[in-house]
This record gives C-alpha cells, sequence and structure tokens, in this order.
C-alpha cells in the first residue's frame, strides 16, 4: 500500500468580504500522519472540504497525485474521508450506510464488513446510528473512510468524542495506517490530542499558516519574562525595537530575543527592570500563541494606554 | 451513472420510509375507494340518491374508472411526500456530503434520485392500484356492478395511473431541493395539494378564461393524464380537460422544471 502526495497550492476562499482561506500552501506526504490544526474558526474544515471538492475554491486547487478530488475515477478507493460524525441518517444501520456508499465504488458487502471489522463497529453496525454514542460515531465514519481500502485518508477531528481507551487505540491505528505507507491527514483544534501521534504538522490561523513541518522546531522555542516600574515606558521602547510577544497580568512574554539583547534595549531606553527571566514555553503555549496571533508587545499596551 | 443509481436506491431500501408510505398509501386508497365505490353503487342501484327519490337512475359504465383512479386523484400527495423527503432527508442528516465524496458528479447523483424515485412512485402507484382495484371491484360487485376488470381500456387507465404517481415522485426531488427544509417542504406539500390547488380549480371551473389556465394546474394534469377522477366529476369544468398525454407532458415539464432550481440551489452550492 503506498497513498499519493496531498498537494495543496494556494487555496483560498472567500465568504463574501471575508477571507476564510488564505493562499495555503503545502504537501502531505505519504507513510506519515500530518496534523492539521488550528483553533475553531481557523479554516481547516473550510479547507479539507476544498480539498474533496465539496467547497469550490475562490482559487488555488489541491491535488492528490496531482488530480483534483473531482478528477479521480473510484475516489473511494484512493481517498478515505471522515469529515464530522454527524453524517448519518439515524433510521439507517452503520452496516447499511456503508453498503449505501459501497454501491458507488462496486465493492462487496465483505469489504463493507472488513471495514467494519478494522474499528470493532461489526456487532454494533447491526443497528441504526440513531442510538449510537458520539464514539461509535466516530468509528462508523472511520469505517467509511476504510471502505475502500485507499492510499489516502482524510479524517476531520478523529479523536474528538472518544474516550480515553478510543483515544488509545485510534493513536495507534492512525500510527499504524500510516507505517503501512498510507497518507494521513488528520484536522484537530487541540494539539495535545495530536502531539503524541503525528508526524509533522501544518498549523493555521485565522486562513493563513503559521507553522509547517515537525514538532522540534516549536519544542524549543523559549521566551523571556519581563517587567518593569515604568511599563508604558517599557512598552514604547519595546515597540521601537519591533520586538513580537504578549501581555501578561505582570509585565510582558517576549519571544524571539535573548534577555541580553532586553536588557540592552531597556538600558538604551533609560528604563529600570523589576524582572528578567528566560522561560522555556510548553508546546501548547507555544501553539495558543501562534493561533492566536503575535501582536508587537509595545502597540497593544500603547493602545490600551491611550483608552 | 448504474453505481449512482445504486447508490440511490439502497438509500430507499435501507429506511423505513418507504414501506411506512406504502401502507399509509394502501390504507388511505382501500378507504377512499370503499367510500366511492359505496356512495356511488348505492346512487346506482337506487338504494339512495335520485332513483331513490322517483328519479332517474346514474349510468354505471363510468364507475369502475372513478372508483379506481382515486389511486392518483387522492393518492398522489404520497409519492410527492417520498420524493420531497428523499432529498430533504438527505440535506437534514447531512447525507448528501458522503454522497458527493464518492460520486463527486452532482449532475449524476441528482440524475439517480430522479430516475430510483420515479421507479419508487411507479412502485406505489402500483400498492395503490392493488387497493383502488382490489377494494373498489369488491364493493361495486356488492351492488352488482360490472367492475370491467377484463376492459382493457381500464389496464390503460392504470398504467396511466402508475405514470401519473412515478412522474410525481420526480417531482417531489424538486420540491424537495428547493424547499430545504424537511417541515416547510411537508407543509407546503400538503397545503398546496390539500388546499390551494382544490380551491384554485374549484374557482376557476366558474369562469371560462380561468379554467383554461386552470387545467394547466398540476393535479388537473394529473387527473387528465389518467383519464378519470372523482375530483373532477365534483367539480365540473367549464374547460375540457388537457388531452392524457398533454397532462403527462404537463408533469414531466414541471418535474424538470423544479429539479433544474433545485439544481441551481441544494445541488450544486458548497457544502460547509
Amino acid at each position: 500500500m503506498s497513498g499519493t502526495t496531498i498537494e495543496v497550492d494556494g487555496l483560498t476562499k472567500r465568504f463574501g468580504e471575508h477571507t476564510a482561506v488564505d493562499d495555503l500552501r503545502f504537501t502531505v506526504e505519504p507513510g506519515r500522519v500530518t496534523g492539521f490544526l488550528g483553533p475553531n474558526g481557523a479554516g481547516k474544515t473550510t479547507t479539507l472540504r476544498m480539498l474533496l471538492g465539496l467547497v469550490a475554491p475562490t482559487s488555488g486547487r489541491a491535488t492528490f497525485g496531482r488530480r483534483t478530488y473531482a478528477e479521480l475515477k473510484d475516489p473511494l478507493r484512493v481517498v478515505g474521508t471522515a469529515l464530522e460524525a454527524s453524517s448519518f441518517h439515524p433510521g439507517r444501520t452503520g452496516r447499511d450506510h456503508l453498503r449505501v456508499l459501497a454501491a458507488a465504488a462496486g465493492l462487496p458487502d465483505a469489504r463493507v464488513d472488513a471495514a467494519l471489522e478494522a474499528t470493532g463497529m461489526a456487532e454494533a453496525s447491526r443497528r441504526r446510528v440513531g442510538g449510537y454514542s458520539l464514539g461509535m460515531r466516530q468509528r462508523l465514519g472511520l469505517s467509511t473512510a476504510l471502505l475502500g481500502d485507499p492510499g489516502v485518508l482524510v479524517l476531520d477531528e478523529p479523536i474528538n468524542g472518544l474516550d480515553p481507551e478510543g483515544i488509545r487505540w485510534i493513536r495507534g491505528f492512525l500510527r499504524s495506517l500510516a507505517a503501512e505507507g498510507r497518507t494521513v491527514l488528520i484536522s484537530s483544534h487541540l494539539l495535545s490530542e495530536v502531539q503524541q501521534t503525528v508526524d509533522e504538522v501544518v498549523i493555521i490561523s485565522k486562513g493563513r499558516i503559521v507553522h509547517s513541518g515537525g514538532l522540534e522546531g516549536l519544542e524549543t522555542r523559549t521566551s523571556v519574562r519581563v517587567d518593569a516600574p515604568d511599563r508604558a515606558g517599557l512598552a514604547a521602547a519595546f515597540a521601537a525595537a519591533g520586538l513580537q510577544g504578549s501581555i501578561l497580568a505582570e509585565g510582558f512574554s517576549v519571544v524571539g530575543t535573548e534577555p541580553a539583547e532586553i536588557g540592552a534595549i531597556a538600558l538604551r531606553a533609560g528604563e529600570s527592570l523589576s524582572l528578567l527571566q528566560p522561560v522555556t514555553e510548553g508546546i501548547e503555549d507555544i501553539f495558543f500563541q501562534l493561533t492566536e496571533g503575535e501582536h508587537a508587545v509595545g502597540a497593544r499596551v500603547t493602545e490600551e494606554a491611550g483608552e | 451513472m448504474i453505481p449512482a443509481i445504486r447508490v440511490e436506491w439502497r438509500k430507499l431500501v435501507t429506511t423505513r420510509i418507504w414501506w411506512v408510505l406504502g401502507i399509509v398509501l394502501f390504507g388511505y386508497i382501500a378507504f377512499t375507494s370503499a367510500l366511492f365505490g359505496g356512495l356511488f353503487g348505492a346512487i346506482a342501484s337506487g338504494a339512495i340518491g335520485p332513483e331513490a327519490a322517483g328519479g332517474e337512475a346514474i349510468p354505471t359504465d363510468g364507475l369502475p374508472p372513478l372508483v379506481y383512479s382515486t389511486v392518483s386523484a387522492v393518492g398522489y400527495v404520497i409519492p410527492l411526500i417520498l420524493g420531497t423527503l428523499a432529498v430533504t432527508g438527505e440535506v437534514r442528516h447531512g447525507t448528501l456530503t458522503p454522497t458527493f465524496l464518492a460520486i463527486p458528479s452532482r449532475a449524476r447523483v441528482l440524475a439517480a434520485k430522479l430516475i430510483v424515485m420515479l421507479v419508487a412512485g411507479a412502485g406505489l402507484g402500483v400498492v395503490g392500484l392493488v387497493a383502488s382495484m382490489g377494494v373498489g371491484a369488491g364493493v361495486l360487485a356488492v351492488f352488482e356492478i360490472d367492475p370491467q376488470l377484463g376492459n382493457p381500456d381500464i389496464w390503460a387507465m392504470a398504467g396511466r395511473a402508475v405514470l401519473a404517481m412515478a412522474l410525481w415522485a420526480a417531482i417531489g426531488v424538486g420540491v424537495g431541493s428547493l424547499i430545504q427544509s424537511q417541515i416547510a417542504a411537508v407543509i407546503v406539500v400538503i397545503a398546496f395539494t390539500q388546499f390551494v390547488e382544490p380551491i384554485l380549480r374549484t374557482a376557476a371551473a366558474f369562469w371560462e378564461p380561468a379554467a383554461q389556465v386552470g387545467r394547466f394546474l398540476p393535479g388537473a394534469a394529473s387527473d387528465a393524464l389518467v383519464g378519470a377522477s372523482v375530483y373532477a366529476m365534483f367539480t365540473g369544468a367549464a374547460a375540457d380537460p388537457l388531452l392524457w398525454w398533454q397532462g403527462g407532458l404537463v408533469l414531466a415539464a414541471l418535474a424538470v422544471l423544479v429539479s433544474a432550481i433545485g439544481w441551481a440551489t441544494t445541488w450544486r452550492r458548497d457544502i460547509t
């Protein structure tokens, strides 16, 4: 089994004035689990839906081995998809839901049963979906994705709603799918949820990529905590120097600069410091900072002081 | 195209709606055909009505088609609802999303749904005819009226009734695409078929220019296609009804028109 590469090339979606997805470019390689991360409303779902031909992009395109989703001859055999866990008719059994879709690709019932077996849904699938828990719907969605034994899997928030045992199970399952050579793309709004599962991440915020690549790059980042008796004066000095960071309850958190550099900036501005402390940040903090967007520290403080 | 049709067929038969509506239709038509068969039979045999009061007996030849055609004259709302729910149910439960993922050509999905609903509507037509001809013929026989089951004209009418029921289910697909809220769609279908159109048809029957337009109303066109209707007998008409094939064309055109509007709205838009 070897998956094809997903290429996202300048995908953009505007809803009227609002740009939901802004010129996204990234590739997703086979044999790895790639996390597609960002807070709710960052444009993850819109991007995935453009990838799958459900939403027409304003510009740009996404391809699976150089073909768009609509150009795939037998899409279920190439790309397996699980979007939100609610796309089931409650009066239909789980097994029948798969049988309906299996007909599209001419897949036999034996394939349906194998896909249900793989996610532990063989028994429950004889009952109507209306009685399923969220975790069971997630597993059924995953079975749907596996139906055509595809080389590419695109899963939207697959871990959401699973119990701890289910989370452990799906982590191992996603790893094994990638180990078989498949291309696995999973979205999540929580980095911690997928941190142990993914090889690579694409992090987006407000429709733009803020980080892509491995998690190692993120883990080594440090910040510096700074405070001064004259906070407004210090903020003005930081603004003049173009420092990046955020405002804390007491002082500032500055990123991308060494403590020595910050001390020198303060000295030149004639500000005495009451705190100068390097901090190794948790990966979740960095994710939060990335996705909330960084502001020039001084600019924000001056704005607030002016109110 | 064949896989898309198979998908839509499996969707239909894996939920309960088809047989629930089949039972509703059977009961509804069995009841109305017994009612009309009994009423006309009693009048024709002189038990009640003009003859009992000393007047003329009504001719009995026209009674069997009148009773048998209740399947479409009053039952057409059932395939219309089936076709409507076939789309609104998908919108409501989000099941168009996996369908479009399996079959990216949305035109193909819509065409497959129309074909499957034509077949399902025809199936409902057969179920309704078993009720109207089974019960109706029995009741007419009680009043010693020939049920005319050997008459080829009766069977030709039955065939046209099946066609009418098929077309109504296809119109339903268009209606469901147009009005995506399930509750709103069902309310509109019931209000139009049970109140709005009967009132318009009755009103139009009294004034010749209006009647010229009124015979193009979908229910009137459907009755024209089948060739008999208790409804037409009650209201009379200031204008001749359409020919049977004209009625069929009106229904088919309506199905195409509403489906085309549905295509431009539900089927082509982004699925967010």
